[in-house]
């Protein structure tokens, strides 16, 4: 998977609350009206902000809280190619493998807003053009990669019938 | 080299020899899913082309998150709900019945030693009764109730050594604060956490779940204790599953251990807007309050009703302030009813609402208006979590809560309790 945009920066323990309200998402289950929303309560323009393939990019335990699959999937439909992060709390984790939004773990410490990256999944490297610097990213674990190069748990279901990791 | 709690049910579960870091596919003995993320899983249920559950005595599904519906959106979602759970004969609660984690383990569901799912991230609450339970999203819940199996990686094992008990009117809410603001949110992220010592054999079964289900809130994946003879007599109590403890061995290998003395714990408030900005209620006390809330799947059982009752009897709510009451079960409501605790309440001048999660998540019973601040007994209190992110949510006991909304400021409920 070859990933390509620009960075959008947040901080440390980005709740799925932020991510998307619970205020928006008992009531529907259309994303893309959820999209709209996306982490509006940490910046009202985000959704307008984002173009096509845009990386959120953000410290440690991004998405923890709520065990809410609409804030992968409110990400995913507002465009956003990739989470990229120190560490991520383990519910949203899995719910972005199992809806096919790539999880990239790495030192985000140096990635500022604006800049442009390219990330390589398979090859597990993060070039970041904006600075000139390549940054090592924590390779996934099989069982997770084949979940998502497959796009997720629905289509690994709809093929396998039920887990297969053979 | 001996196994830990979690390590040891993820083994009994897969029939493999689990350890920490491993991966390994483990049968479920119970799966649970909410309103606020049934409707996704039940889409998903259908796009994975599925027609039957793998077994519908072992899946329930409950509303609670927005109960009665608040919304005509809403309404449809609980019509998905209860069109599914009459369709695959699976157990279903429904408005009034309660908040899941209540129901869960009230009902009788769930055992020692079993592994649970539920899609809800406050799943790790019975955790208290030996359960390894951990919250997952809509499609892994979909994937649970068709396959009966999840894949699991082993976590390691955060273990907290609780030694000495806790003073008069000091609550588990107040230690299980205290530890989160000690070892912050992010924790035990991948870690299942193991509370164990005299403070936890000290407290009841009922005051165990509140520290188990914010075992989530420093990331951990569950909130393990053993089972000893209160675990198994409230277990008797409310299931007629058989069962078999698991403990943790020895010589078990722990990532971090920590140890405290609780003995001189005072009572804990967590400030705005994260639930590991923890501070003594004396740091806070005397800040205003517009709205309590007691309730939720962390404080709205028997016993916290009883402990905010036995504050608030023969007082009133001072003006300015609101009180809103919600029953963790229609169970709780009745026998809080059969108690006096209900007129109690009512005479004190608070709101009863359905029992559910009532105003915690912010879709109704009780939003915020811009600039106030609320002290409630839930277990989150992010920007915007109760419905308006100019609204500032404080955590505490429910005796805390009770003390303060009689005087309109934080309160240190120490002053209320002989």
């Amino acid at each position: 998977m070859h990933l390509k945009g620009k960075v959008h920066k947040f901080g440390n323990d980005v709740n799925t609350d932020y991510i998307i309200s619970g205020r928006y998402k008992f009531k529907t289950l259309d994303m893309k009206e959820l999209a709209h929303h996306v982490m509006e309560d940490l910046d009202p323009d985000f959704y307008s902000k984002v173009q096509q393939g845009d990386f959120i990019v953000a410290g440690s335990n991004f998405g923890c809280g709520s065990s809410r699959e609409q804030a992968p999937l409110a990400i995913i439909n507002a465009d956003i190619s990739a989470v990229i992060a120190k560490s991520f709390a383990r519910i949203f984790y899995r719910n972005c493998i199992n809806t096919g939004l790539p999880v990239i773990e790495c030192d985000t410490d140096q990635i500022q807003a604006g800049d442009e990256l390219e990330v390589d999944l398979e090859a597990g490297v993060l070039h970041n053009h904006s600075q000139g610097v390549d940054l090592k990213i924590t390779p996934l674990p099989p069982v997770m990669l084949k979940i998502l190069s497959e796009g997720g748990l629905v289509e690994h279901f709809k093929k396998h019938g039920t887990f297969n990791f053979d | 080299m001996g196994k830990t709690i979690a390590e040891k049910i993820l083994s009994n579960k897969s029939g493999q020899d689990a350890r920490a870091g491993d991966i390994v596919i483990a049968n479920l003995d119970f799966v649970m899913g909410q309103d606020g993320t049934s409707p996704l899983a039940i889409k998903a249920f259908h796009e994975m082309e599925a027609q039957r559950v793998f077994d519908p005595a072992r899946i329930a599904m409950v509303i609670d998150h927005s109960a009665p519906s608040p919304l005509e959106g809403v309404s449809e979602l609980h019509r998905q709900m209860r069109s599914f759970a009459d369709q695959q004969a699976i157990h279903f609660y429904d408005i009034g019945d309660g908040v899941c984690h209540q129901l869960v383990p009230e009902q009788g569901h769930v055992v020692p030693g079993d592994l649970v799912i539920g899609a809800d991230s406050h799943t790790c609450t019975y955790g208290a009764i030996n359960v390894f339970s951990t919250g997952v999203g809509s499609t892994d819940l979909a994937a649970g109730i068709i396959a009966g199996k999840l894949w699991f990686k082993v976590p390691e094992t955060f273990k907290f050594q609780l030694n000495g008990r806790l003073p008069r009117g000091v609550f588990s809410k107040d230690l299980i604060l205290y530890l989160i603001g000690d070892v912050t949110a992010d924790g035990a992220t991948y870690m299942a956490a193991e509370y164990t010592g005299e403070a936890i054999a000290d407290l009841s079964v009922e005051a165990r779940f509140t520290i188990s289900n914010m075992a989530i809130e420093m990331g951990a994946k569950c909130g393990l204790m053993e089972a000893d003879e209160k675990t198994l007599a409230w277990v008797k109590a409310h299931s007629r599953k058989g069962f078999a403890p698991v403990s943790a061995d020895n010589d078990a290998a722990y990532a971090r251990v920590k140890e405290y003395d609780v003995s001189r714990l005072e009572p804990q408030v967590a400030k705005p807007h994260t639930v590991d900005n923890v501070a003594p209620v004396g740091e806070v006390a005397g800040t205003p309050i517009q709205q309590g809330v007691i309730g939720t799947c962390t404080n709205g059982r028997i016993e916290d009703l009883r402990i905010a009752a036995g504050i608030l009897q023969g007082k009133k709510i001072k003006r300015g302030t609101r009180l809103v009451v919600a029953p963790s079960s229609r169970q709780v409501l009745l026998q809080a009813m059969r108690e006096g605790l209900i007129e109690i309440f009512v005479e004190s001048g608070a709101a009863l609402v359905t029992p559910g999660c009532g105003p915690c998540v912010g879709t109704h019973n009780g939003v915020p208006s811009d600039g106030e601040n609320v002290i409630s007994t839930a277990n989150r209190n992010f920007k915007g979590r109760m419905g308006n992110n100019r609204a500032f949510v404080y955590l505490g006991s429910p005796a805390t809560v009770a003390a303060s909304v009689i005087n309109g400021e934080i309160t240190d409920p120490r002053n209320y309790i002989d």
